[in-house]
């Protein structure tokens, strides 16, 4: 862990690796360490809502071409369509990409491969945690896990884990922030 | 927080009132009726609207009234009847507003405050006094003029206040020094120095449920008081030095409210409006369009006289905010109640180096309730040297002369202009301007004394400050566009407020050691924050000493 200067000098930007041809432009946490992945089942949770929402979009959208002779809802349902597809084939890899590390004084989670993104939040700050289970995720036996802090943007959401891991996870959260309590 | 003796009477140097002692009070006895104001004059002014003929002729002497109620009434020989539903009436109203009176107490014990209120449905709202977010004494225009307050315990959440309305206007003054004193967590004498002579004297503490200071004196007392408290400027004389008091030239003000987008706006709607009715459209446009105008000469009254008087200075409980000419309000914030400050400057103000502070807070309710006793605006239009004074009462810890240049950096410096001179801010990289073209230069953020620092913004120059003690989380996130640019964007989470404190272009790696040091930083400074009880006597932190 870097030690918090006075002030960070414009120097202290790492350098640049020039010994890579092509310096890395992905964000990737170098020595954040094992990421813990969600249950590979939970690919299926996405799967089918993508799956109703595109049959409720392109239905609605068939519907309004063919009773109304609507062309641009044609060309909406198409897109949407289109999309839904691509979103499927990469379905797998994108819950493959949803981590989450505990760290000592905080949780990380990151997500995403074409918008990626990383979040650190101390457990001092949790608020509460809330566990909620969709249909077709209790089915699987999964649940998806929040952490809820004070800020106006929610704080963490890990889908997607199995049942009994997302009840040890709560517990083990709320004893962590337990013993890291922050006043508000 | 969990002591055993939780009920016990705190030892106070000295309470300046009797209310704090755990005991049930109730309110100011004209509060039904001032709480139901606007109902009130509603139903005098129903009565009056019927009647007008009669009062007319009552004072004229002239007879051309016919077929109001009151004739009804007569001419059916209803008359006693008439008498006795209007007793009856009268007699519930009183009757349901002792009750709700008598029904509506509170108690201040060393850890809560408690309201209870209700005559069918009760309601109890309880609030932790180490969880206070904010203290505010509004009085609104009708209530002051009967020398009453409402003090409002703000805590965090949505709609979280606990509302004492009406108390006697001295008594509230006293009671609020009192709550932030057991708030503070002070369990010993506080030095008397900050306490002034001269209300003591004036004023003995008032006891119990006869809260209304002035009920049995003269009325010539009456009035003679109530426009001294009229005169008398809302800040009480037991804040801190009077030097470190910002003023605003009404001027100033006036100019700052007319030039706001709202003008810009305006004046585009009267150009627009002339050249529809040059262009010959009909007249309906002007119709439609004209009393909005109009009614927009009331919203700067409101500005204006909202923001009269503004006046913020630090006492030893907190940071005091009041401003209001008619209807005024005082706010008190704790220290380490404020999670994010942005100065900002929009382009009309530039010319004239005028800057607005707002900050976020836990205890501001977001949304539909919204009192205008919380402000989350501690500054509305200032210069750099009143910006420097604000921002030393927000962050006490903050002002040694690496942090001033930072400021001063922050609010006027970028990375062009500054080529030769130490910037201290980590800057957004040149190829930043595909993405930001014009502010890229000024795009950057810095960690300081336990506060992360971010500059943004060129036509609206922003500088926001986060204490890290406070902040919630931090987040890195990439997408396509920056990816290929090698940048990425960052966000500090902080509680809902006026202030966004997001970096929108920073270097792919610059972006994961600010993901680091904040990460940690909060973490770190969190575990070194004593200020929720701020009194309290604690052996100071580590990085408390490190910063000096």
């Amino acid at each position: 862990m870097p030690e918090l200067p006075e002030v960070n000098p414009p120097a202290a930007r790492p350098p640049v690796r020039h010994d890579v041809a092509e310096p890395a432009a992905r964000l990737e946490l170098a020595e954040a360490g094992e990421w813990m992945r969600v249950s590979p089942k939970y690919v299926l949770v996405e799967i089918v809502g993508t799956i109703v929402n595109a049959v409720v979009v392109c239905g609605g959208a068939s519907l309004l071409w063919l009773l109304l002779d609507a062309t641009w809802a044609f060309w909406v349902g198409l897109a949407v369509l289109v999309v839904s597809i691509i979103n499927l084939v990469f379905e797998p890899r994108r819950v493959r990409s949803i981590g989450y590390l505990l760290r000592e004084d905080d949780l990380l989670f990151r997500r995403g491969i074409l918008f990626q993104r990383f979040v650190a939040v101390p457990y001092g700050r949790m608020q509460l945690i809330d566990i909620t289970r969709g249909p077709i995720a209790r089915w699987l036996g999964l649940a998806d896990l929040k952490f809820v802090t004070a800020a106006a943007t929610a704080g963490v959401s890990i889908p997607g884990l199995a049942e009994a891991d997302a009840e040890g996870l709560r517990d083990r959260l709320v004893e962590l922030a337990e013993s890291r309590r922050a006043g508000l | 927080m969990s002591e055993p003796v939780a009920s016990a009477r705190p030892v106070l140097a000295a309470p300046r009132t009797d209310l704090t002692d755990g005991e049930w009070h109730h309110l100011h006895p004209a509060t039904p009726l001032l709480r139901g104001g606007i109902f009130m004059v509603a139903i005098i002014g129903f009565i009056i609207a019927n009647l007008r003929e009669r009062l007319i002729d009552l004072f004229m002497g002239e007879e051309n009234y016919r077929g109001d109620p009151i004739d009804a009434i007569y001419e059916r020989g209803a008359t006693g009847w008439a008498l006795l539903i209007l007793a009856v009436v009268l007699l519930v109203i009183i009757v349901v507003f002792y009750l709700s009176w008598l029904m509506h107490t509170f108690r201040v014990t060393g850890e809560i405050v408690e309201v209870r209120s209700g005559v069918v449905f009760r309601s109890n709202r309880k609030a932790r006094l180490d969880r206070v977010q904010g203290v505010n004494l509004a009085r609104p225009l009708i209530p002051r003029m009967f020398g009453a307050a409402r003090l409002e315990i703000a805590v965090a959440g949505q709609d979280g206040n606990v509302q004492l309305a009406y108390l006697g206007s001295k008594l509230a003054d006293d009671l609020r020094r009192d709550i932030l004193h057991l708030a503070s967590g002070l369990r010993q004498a506080r030095p008397p120095a900050d306490v002034p002579g001269l209300q003591e004297a004036t004023a003995p503490p008032l006891i119990g449920p006869a809260t209304a200071p002035t009920a049995h004196s003269a009325l010539g007392d009456f009035a003679a008081a109530r426009y001294r408290e009229f005169r008398a400027p809302e800040l009480d004389p037991d804040a801190a030095p009077p030097e470190s008091i910002v003023r605003i030239p009404p001027g100033r003000l006036v100019g700052s409210v007319v030039l706001s987008g709202f003008t810009v706006f305006l004046l585009l709607a009267g150009i627009g409006l002339i050249v529809s009715v040059i262009a010959g459209s009909s007249g309906w446009v002007l119709v439609a369009v004209l009393p909005g105008l109009i009614g927009s000469v009331g919203y700067y009254f409101s500005r204006i006289t909202k923001t009269l008087r503004f006046s913020i200075a630090g006492t030893p409980d907190g940071v005091r905010v009041g401003f209001g000419l008619l209807s005024t309000s005082s706010q008190t914030l704790p220290p380490g109640r404020i999670h994010a400050i942005k100065v900002s400057q929009p382009i009309l103000w530039r010319r004239f180096g005028w800057w607005r502070v707002s900050i976020n807070t836990a205890g501001q309710a977001s949304g539909r309730s919204s009192t205008p006793a919380t402000s989350s605006t501690i500054l509305p239009v200032g210069t750099l040297a009143d910006v420097e004074k604000v921002l030393q009462l927000a962050l006490p810890a903050f002002d040694t002369d690496t942090h001033r240049a930072l400021v001063e950096n922050g609010l006027l410096g970028g990375r062009r202009r500054n080529a030769g001179v130490a910037d201290f801010y980590s800057n957004a990289p040149a190829r930043a301007a595909w993405l930001r073209p014009f502010s890229w230069w000024r795009t950057g953020w810095a960690v300081s004394g336990q506060v992360a620092l971010i500059r943004r913004g060129v036509i609206s120059r922003d500088l926001i400050l986060v204490p890290l003690a406070r902040m919630q989380g931090v987040r890195i996130s990439q997408g396509p566009v920056r990816r290929r640019l090698r940048l990425a964007s960052a966000d500090l989470h902080t509680v809902s407020g006026p202030v966004a404190a997001s970096l929108s272009v920073i270097d792919v790696d610059e972006a994961l050691v600010l993901f680091e040091w904040m990460s940690t930083g909060a973490v770190r400074s969190a575990l070194a924050d004593t200020s929720h009880q701020w009194s309290r006597a604690e052996t100071p932190s580590p990085t408390q000493e490190a910063a000096e």
